[in-house]
């Protein structure tokens, strides 16, 4: 069994929900960034999403913006990145998904792109703009199914088509809560559940709903509908906000903990 | 020559070969899907044509002229050169045909609401004003450098009633604007039509932008038999996305017709400050489709330089990049102080004030002119006039005498 679905099942077993958390990495630096992660997993994060900065991230509003530009002036790149997944994977059993654009993929290769990920100890990616039309060229280069592809489902997704993204993909769905960038506002818990249902009634994976979601109200609140939930705009605003901050990896330590409690599900 | 069979592109997926697609958030997907349904179902529809016809004719003043330069031809002492006037359509671009054709779409669509990006600002105003005759609620983005410097097409969207939208990211230009277009899509796309400029993004807008464009190369083909009884003997267009090039070379692809792009070579292709993608890039995916680009090893893009806002892009559109492979079109590259001088050429031999951007063909047309016989034909597109950029030129004159 991959470490994807053994955390689902043993969260499942704890009556609690994944809670999935997004940084760049090398924001705000590449020490830094991996004393952040590996500080998040102690802290009680159950999925890391490791985000691969591009230089034009049309899918993500100013906050991840902003740490992408930080994280590529530091000089991180794709390989780098594979290199701290594989610090990290010696300190956490914890599933790791790298999540990029495609044209640093593409550019570093596909097919060497899957074998390095695999032995680095990386369990999937998540490539924002590669829809299940065009993923097939990268796919078919790679050697075996170690690396689970996620997919993900907006709220403009037609219940068909949820249904042919569902039986493609596999280790979880990643639910975009609302239309528009990361980070933006207006959570609307009503419409997420809506969807929710509606995608678990085309799909057996665990879904992770991500997008908008801030605070450990937030969390809760989704935590009572999905099987996980994605943080990341929200972290990155803490790294931006403390930059200067003497304990950046305690900060980060800290909030983990706070939206891991509001995964457990009391009732 | 090599000749190039144009049937069977793109495929039902938008590719063209190796190129093209929809690289693009879900978010997005279900909106590319329906627009596509859209144009392959309401376009063609003869009320849908009768309309486009009616406003291309009344609207934008079409057909343009094809016009013998005489002087400049004679100047030169070789070739001669038509030029395709898309500089006289309204709005003073080629840019119109495409914003007529896809407002016109929108509105069919029953979205009242449209955004474009745009780097001169051609593509701005162009949608700005067919967002006005539509009476349809108009948002342009716009790098906070192009708004520098294209000022009077800023103060023209404004006065169409648009909203010019700054976008400060990157280095504020044309990459950037789109950037922050398509961030704006995916939150607003249920309502909203994005009118793309170029031949460039997610499948279906290379193809319906070029469709939209296909008319000027189908003007020219039908002008330039009833003036010379031939064919030309070379097609010259500036590309950046690459939509008047586009435009000119469709209709003449089966032809034995020799076909030129001309890309913006900036400072030099030498120095790294060029928007050369054909010419120097390498295959990567950005803005949805799969493309030449200008990047790095780590597949980060890299910014383009040219002197013309229109050009200054790190991207192309993918037909071009299919081209380039088929071999079927020549890409050369011209530099900033080349454009200047052949814009400064036809504003004194012909009483032309040609855009920045049509300046890099002229100056290719020019290189090419001079090597060939009198007997040559070669039909550069004057894709837009240069109004705007007279404050571009004053100051480039000026560095150039103080240098």
């Amino acid at each position: 069994m991959n470490r994807i679905q053994k955390t689902f099942d043993s969260l499942k077993e704890k009556n609690e929900k994944a809670l999935v958390g997004f940084v760049t990495a090398g924001d705000p630096n590449i020490s830094e960034s991996l004393k952040i992660i590996k500080a998040m997993c102690k802290a009680g994060l159950d999925i890391l999403e490791l985000g691969i900065p591009f230089s034009d991230p049309t899918a993500d509003g100013p906050v991840i913006q902003r740490s992408s530009g930080r994280a590529i002036a530091n000089g991180m790149t794709l390989k780098i990145a594979l290199d701290m997944t594989r610090q990290i994977r010696q300190e956490t059993d914890i599933p790791m998904i790298l999540f990029s654009y495609y044209n640093p993929i593409h550019a570093y290769g596909n097919k060497a792109f899957y074998e390095d990920a695999v032995s680095s100890g990386a369990d999937g990616v998540l490539i924002v703009d590669l829809p299940p039309e065009e993923s097939d060229e990268m796919t078919s280069t790679w050697s075996g199914k170690e690396l689970s592809l996620i997919r993900l489902i907006a709220p403009t997704t037609p219940v068909a088509r949820m249904k042919s993204i569902a039986d493609s993909a596999s280790g979880f769905l990643y639910l975009v809560s609302k239309t528009g960038v990361t980070g933006s506002d207006g959570l609307n818990t009503g419409d997420v559940g809506t969807h929710i249902r509606t995608l678990r009634s085309v799909a057996r994976l665990p879904i992770c709903v991500g997008f908008g979601i801030s605070t450990a109200e937030d969390v809760a609140s989704v935590a009572s509908v999905a099987d996980g939930i994605v943080i990341g705009s929200a972290y990155e605003r803490l790294i931006e906000e403390n930059l200067n901050h003497a304990d950046l990896p305690g900060l980060l330590a800290e909030r983990t903990s706070i939206y891991k409690a509001a995964t457990r599900i009391t009732r | 020559m090599n000749f190039f069979n144009i049937s069977g592109y793109p495929d039902a997926k938008g590719h063209f070969g190796a190129f093209g697609g929809r690289y693009v958030a879900e978010t997005l997907m279900p909106a590319l899907l329906e627009l596509e349904q859209a144009y392959r179902t309401i376009v063609p529809t003869p009320e849908f044509q009768k309309e486009l016809n009616y406003l291309m004719h009344h609207y934008v003043g079409r057909p343009t002229p094809l016009f013998y330069a005489k002087r400049l031809s004679e100047h030169l002492g070789g070739a001669a050169i038509y030029l395709k006037r898309e500089d006289l359509a309204h709005t003073g671009a080629h840019k119109i045909n495409n914003t007529l054709g896809q407002t016109l779409l929108a509105q069919r669509m029953g979205k009242r609401k449209v955004i474009a990006e745009t780097g001169a600002g051609q593509h701005g105003v162009a949608t700005a004003t067919t967002a006005a005759l539509f009476g349809m609620e108009c948002k342009v983005f716009m790098g906070t450098e192009d708004i520098q410097r294209q000022a009077p097409n800023v103060q023209r969207m404004k006065l169409l009633g648009a909203e010019v939208v700054p976008v400060s990211s990157g280095t504020g230009t044309l990459k950037d604007a789109m950037n922050e277009a398509l961030r704006y899509w995916v939150g607003a796309v249920q309502d909203t039509f994005y009118v793309i400029g170029s031949v460039a993004g997610p499948h279906p807008y290379p193809v319906m932008v070029r469709d939209f464009q296909k008319i000027i190369g189908e003007e020219a083909r039908a002008q330039i038999f009833a003036m010379c009884q031939r064919l030309p003997t070379t097609l010259i267009a500036c590309v950046g996305g690459g939509s008047n090039s586009m435009g000119l070379f469709y209709p003449f692809l089966n032809d034995p017709v020799e076909i030129l792009g001309v890309e913006a070579a900036g400072k030099g292709v030498k120095t790294g400050k060029h928007a050369a993608t054909l010419t120097a890039g390498s295959v990567g995916v950005l803005h949805g489709s799969k493309s030449y680009l200008l990047q790095d090893a780590n597949g980060q893009i890299i910014e383009a330089h040219s002197i013309s806002a229109g050009l200054d892009y790190p991207g192309v559109g993918p037909e071009h990049s299919m081209l380039k492979e088929a071999k079927r079109v020549r890409y050369e590259s011209i530099e900033d102080g080349q454009a200047l001088e052949a814009f400064q050429t036809l504003c004194a031999l012909e009483g032309i004030i040609p855009a920045l951007e049509s300046s890099h063909a002229l100056a290719q047309a020019m290189i090419e002119a001079r090597k060939r016989p009198k007997s040559d034909i070669l039909m550069v597109c004057l894709s837009g006039r240069g109004d705007k950029d007279l404050g571009i030129v004053a100051s480039a004159l000026k560095k150039g005498e103080s240098a």
